[in-house]
């Protein structure tokens, strides 16, 4: 663990720089996830059918076969595009169709009975949508969300795989230097990982706690 | 009616607009991508002056028809790296998994409280870290590393999907089991985690499914798996005139092998859904068959799983969350 302590400068860097992929990386999927979100719940079947697709297609793919087409294999065609910048789009892409899935299943898991009966009391589209379905929607979303962006938080250190100087990356770089304190090095960057996840996961219950819709 | 909440079933003018709808943006995709798919193919002039061949020049993929090429990347990438790693790892994460549920359930709180911490400390940390962790901590080679990587953070989730499924179970399960005169750990083992498996199986096999895709990361510790196989071969055959044709063969050999588990787990969800989910369900009418998402979107939502977490909208039950 001293090595950590001793070269705190570098763990400090390593961890805004997961933190800085986390921040865009949820920033980008969250406006590519709204549009395929929006696509995918729209009356018309061919929008539904391309966001289904995106959505299949990218969920399948593992995310280190995004990274290395956008960081390995795009250079090569000359589409090339700088390593940390890279990492930041191939984060937004693989994230987006999982928060496309979590705020439809939210919009969808609005029962029926809700729209219905906002209807029958003489509601427009617009009342039923902002009024019943929305505020209900958004609360159920809340959870799933907060899920997506703690997977996405473990998932920035794949970066460090393709030349992104994050936590993983430096945690190599110190395990090579102080090859005798390997596991205490390990451990302190796990730590800093959970840093990051456990308020996360609390706000996640919390939020479900609090605000869950009652049936 | 309609399935949405969002839109009532449309009339005829409706159907009309969104048929039209439908043919601009089907063709406008249509038109992009074969935009996209001709420029690609198009022969581009380098810094130096060469002239590249353009990516679907059938100088770029004559290795396709190569012995070699389809051994390295369907038996010795697919079969001996990915699919051996993962195989292993997922009968070793189902193992864990119980063990870390009958932890988590114990009465005593001396398994109960280190086991839980364990258990979020694995869930809350990346599995590439875990892989560095026991690649370097342990030294026990790059094949042991991604499959206890694997094993372990996956099992975690397991545990804790058999935990919730088990939490879930009407309690009158355990008091019959009780009036029997079963002792505790039979009850758990003869009564309870069958049915608790029974009931998590679609979001167990759809985690299942992320360790698969997960085994990718062990491109990055250097472990010979499918992508790293299709990165070899591409020095191999030297230049990058094959880079992207082996990209493309891995990418569709990825999306073959997991959209077919997928589908599996999707179909299985399904199946055993109305059985095994029906008890829970039968107290809950008022939702109504409206309430069941249409075929191929399934109650039990795996896409939100196939990131690691099997909680959100899915089997646990409200307020067990992290520590």
């Amino acid at each position: 663990m001293t090595a950590i302590f001793e070269n705190f400068d570098l763990v400090l860097q390593g961890f805004l720089m997961t933190l800085r992929l986390l921040a865009v990386g949820a920033i980008g999927a969250a406006v590519i996830g709204i549009v395929i979100a929006f696509l995918r719940i729209s009356p018309v079947p061919a929008m539904r059918n391309i966001a289904t697709v995106y959505t299949e297609l990218v969920r399948n793919t593992p995310l280190t076969l995004v990274f290395f087409l956008i960081i390995v294999v795009l250079p090569v065609l000359d589409f090339g595009v700088d390593s940390t910048i890279g990492a930041y789009i191939a984060l937004s892409v693989y994230t987006s169709p999982f928060i496309a899935e979590a705020l439809r299943s939210g919009i969808n898991g609005v029962p029926l009975g809700q729209a219905e009966a906002a209807r029958s009391l003489g509601f427009n589209f617009g009342q039923t949508v902002s009024l019943i379905i929305m505020p209900q929607a958004m609360r159920m979303v809340v959870p799933p969300l907060i899920n997506v962006i703690i997977a996405l938080a473990k998932n920035t250190s794949v970066a460090s795989g393709f030349l992104v100087v994050e936590m993983v990356a430096i945690s190599k770089t110190l395990a090579n230097r102080h090859g005798d304190q390997v596991i205490g090095i390990l451990f302190g960057i796990a730590l800093l990982y959970l840093v990051i996840t456990i308020p996360l996961g609390l706000i996640a219950s919390y939020v479900e706690r609090k605000v869950a819709v009652l049936r | 009616m309609s399935s949405s909440v969002l839109y009532d079933a449309p009339g005829p003018r409706t159907r009309a607009r969104s048929r039209v709808i439908s043919f601009i943006s089907t063709a406008v995709i249509v038109i992009l991508l074969g935009w996209f798919i001709f420029a690609l193919g198009q022969p581009r002039e380098t810094a130096g002056g060469a002239t590249l061949a353009g990516l679907w020049d059938p100088s770029r993929w004559d290795i396709a028809l190569e012995p070699v090429l389809w051994q390295g990347l369907l038996w010795r990438g697919l079969v001996l790296g990915t699919l051996r790693a993962a195989g292993l790892a997922a009968v070793l994460a189902i193992i864990i998994g119980v063990l870390f549920a009958l932890g988590r359930m114990a009465k005593n709180p001396f398994i109960r409280i280190p086991t839980t911490v364990l258990l979020e400390f694995f869930r809350g940390m990346p599995v590439l870290l875990m892989m560095l962790f026991i690649l370097l901590g342990l030294k026990v080679g790059d094949y042991w590393a991604v499959v206890w990587a694997l094993a372990v953070y996956n099992g975690a989730i397991i545990g804790e999907a058999l935990r919730s499924g088990v939490a879930s179970l009407p309690r009158g399960q355990s008091e019959a089991a009780a009036s029997l005169g079963f002792t505790g750990m039979q009850t758990r083992f003869i009564i309870e985690l069958p049915q608790a498996f029974r009931q998590m199986l679609p979001i167990i096999v759809a985690q299942l499914v992320v360790l698969l895709k997960d085994t990718s990361l062990a491109y990055i510790v250097a472990y010979p798996e499918l992508l790293r196989v299709s990165y070899q071969l591409k020095d191999f055959y030297g230049s990058g005139r094959y880079s992207f044709t082996l990209f493309f063969l891995t990418l569709i050999i990825y999306l073959i092998v997991n959209l077919s588990l997928s589908a599996f787990a999707r179909w299985l969800a399904r199946r055993s859904g109305s059985q095994a989910v029906g008890a829970t369900r039968k107290g809950n009418k008022k939702d109504g068959p409206a309430a069941t998402p249409p075929p191929g979107q399934t109650g039990i939502d795996t896409s939100l799983l196939s990131i690691g977490q099997p909680d959100g909208l899915t089997g646990r039950t409200r307020g067990e969350n992290a520590p």
